[in-house]
């Protein structure tokens, strides 16, 4: 497998993996947090909300990443205050995390809505009256009735996460071991003469994690599905 | 002791009680839309009331005048709802230790193995919600409610999405309730026979008022009251098993006067409580003679209802307690019917059915 793969594209595939990963575990807290926010109160200001974390489904992620440039750049108003305490996103696979977990989080977000949406509150109204506090509430009932949906938030988002490009190169981006993920490297293979081989291996990888995502979300779900439905 | 005020406005609809419920069973009586669920609701917690105060013995759960108002899950009540509501990613066994979870260390409660005991759970535990039957849910979920060690149950309409046979297989694990468990109960419920059956105390509503409350056998024989309509009407006797006969019929002791009715299945010895309902109680100024009907009960009229209709509803103090009897008023203008008067209640034993009857009960003390 090493030899198939020369450590240029293994440097791809790791650096890929590694930065949805952490994208992915990052956001998640997050994501049910806003989704449940979305799902279950009114305030002010939800479409705004809403909005905004829909945003990166309809810009073109090259305006995405520009705007991450510009926000959390070492010049940006959030980046300046980050670099003063050492952290710095831009031109590093955190920042390459970062992206892609902005272009992921309105899918995790959605999927995570929808699920949340799908349980009675009834079901909520009689834990409270068994004596539940609120917070026991969630991590009793709706949580794991959620589950099917943050599963699948979870993997949507991992997946899209690999393939992010536009905003990560636009914002990090192709530093060979840095930023360059699977989508990235394939770029800049297809950019040099005879780098079609190379190219066509990590599209092979790139197929292979995506069913294999695909394949166990389906699994899950349908496992999950059968315990909460209770069939 | 709980004790209710509540007012509260919806679009169209005022809720405007006061009722005091004490040990036993109280019903809240009325037809759909009289505020019934609003008002429980209300004691839940799952409603915060414009104006109220409840208290459940000396536990204030709302006072808006002080500014108190409890979420639901520092109530302490178990609540069995229409719908059963219960987990579903949870198993039957796991649905029951739930409240137990948030129950405080010591307070007083039913342990597990004699709340499945006596709903007659064991079978169901591994199962999950979704492969148990209408009666079965509303077994698990009175189990539930019990053992979140609540200082008061609350059941709305608890029996209303089963069909017939599911309710008389779930009245008597209410009634088992009642008499073997001390946490008082609040029941909703828009049927006499429930009533009948289950309630020490009966709170009358209609349309966001309490027309009346009082002690059972009170309220169902007071001729005035009428939540669930004139074909609903029907008075609560107490009444003894002595005897099954050999003829298929079981001789009841109420309150001195033999009862005859068909087969009942409890042992002599066990009090039950028997509804007769008003259109099934015959009148007469003397004792019949050649007349089919087995049990007549002598008493005095105490109040005559008349309404715009055709009919009366007339109430008999017997030594049996009292019956109420609808009849028409032409026949109580040939018969000279008049408080005070003597009279015999005419009752056939085969319009007693068997939901009417209820199972064993130490009676209260009734004023």
């Amino acid at each position: 497998m090493t030899d198939w793969l020369g450590p240029a594209e293994w440097q791809a595939v790791a650096l890929s993996l590694r930065v949805s990963f952490w994208a992915t575990l990052v956001s998640l807290p997050l994501g049910i947090a806003v989704a449940y926010a979305l799902a279950r109160w009114s305030f002010p200001g939800k479409q705004l909300v809403n909005g905004i974390v829909h945003l990166p489904l309809i810009l073109p992620p090259v305006v995405t990443g520009y705007v991450l440039l510009l926000t959390l750049g070492t010049q940006g108003p959030v980046g300046g205050i980050l670099a003063d305490w050492g952290i710095v996103l831009a031109f590093r696979w955190t920042g390459a995390a970062v992206a892609a977990a902005v272009m992921a989080f309105p899918l995790m977000v959605r999927a995570i809505r929808l699920s949340i949406e799908a349980i009675d509150p009834k079901l909520e109204q009689a834990s409270a009256t068994l004596g539940a506090p609120p917070v026991w509430v969630f991590l009793t009932v709706t949580l794991p009735m959620a589950l099917p949906g943050i599963i699948a938030g979870t993997i949507l988002a991992f997946a899209k996460a690999m393939g992010e490009f536009g905003a990560t190169i636009t914002f990090v981006s192709n530093i060979p071991g840095q930023t360059r993920t699977i989508p990235s490297a394939i770029y800049a293979f297809l950019q040099v003469p005879g780098g079609e081989g190379a190219a066509m291996k990590l599209v092979i990888v790139s197929v292979v994690v995506a069913m294999g995502a695909l394949l166990l979300s389906e699994l899950l779900a349908r496992r999950v599905a059968a315990r909460v439905g209770g069939a | 002791m709980l004790e209710v005020t509540v007012k509260h406005s919806f679009k169209g609809f005022t809720l405007d009680t006061a009722f005091k419920a004490p040990a036993g069973v109280t019903v809240l009586f009325g037809r759909s839309g009289s505020g019934k669920t609003t008002l429980v609701n209300a004691v839940a917690g799952l409603l915060m009331p414009d104006q109220g105060r409840i208290v459940a013995d000396d536990w204030v759960l709302l006072d808006t005048a002080k500014g108190i108002r409890l979420r639901p899950h520092k109530r302490r009540l178990g609540y069995v709802f229409q719908e059963g509501r219960l987990f579903p990613h949870l198993t039957v066994r796991q649905n029951l230790a739930y409240g137990a979870w948030f129950a405080p260390k010591g307070a007083p409660r039913e342990d597990l193995p004699r709340v499945v005991d006596m709903l007659g759970l064991g079978a169901l535990l591994d199962r999950r919600p979704t492969a148990l039957s209408g009666g079965e849910k509303q077994r698990v979920a009175i189990g539930r409610a019990l053992l979140s060690a609540p200082r008061l149950i609350l059941a709305d309409e608890p029996l209303a999405a089963l069909d017939e046979a599911r309710k008389a297989e779930i009245l008597p694990y209410f009634e088992r309730l009642r008499d073997e468990v001390s946490v008082p109960i609040l029941y909703v419920s828009h049927s006499a026979s429930e009533v009948a059956r289950l309630a020490t105390t009966v709170v009358a509503l209609d349309a966001g008022r309490v027309v009346v409350q009082g002690p059972a056998a009170e309220v169902l024989g007071d001729p005035a009251v009428r939540p669930g309509g004139t074909r609903e009407m029907g008075a609560v006797l107490m009444a003894r098993v002595l005897q099954h006969h050999e003829d298929g019929l079981t001789e009841l002791d109420a309150g001195g006067l033999p009862l005859f009715l068909p087969r009942v299945r409890a042992a002599c010895g066990t009090v039950l409580r028997i509804r007769i309902a008003a259109h099934d109680v015959i009148l007469s100024r003397a004792r019949p003679e050649g007349l089919s009907a087995l049990n007549m009960l002598a008493g005095t009229v105490a109040a005559i209802r008349t309404g715009d209709g055709p009919g009366a509803l007339v109430a008999l103090d017997t030594k049996a307690g009292r019956i109420l009897a609808r009849i028409t008023r032409r026949s109580v203008a040939a018969l000279g019917l008049a408080e005070g008067q003597t009279c015999y209640a005419v009752v056939k034993s085969v319009a007693v059915a068997p939901e009417d009857i209820g199972g064993t009960h130490t009676m209260p003390a009734q004023g």
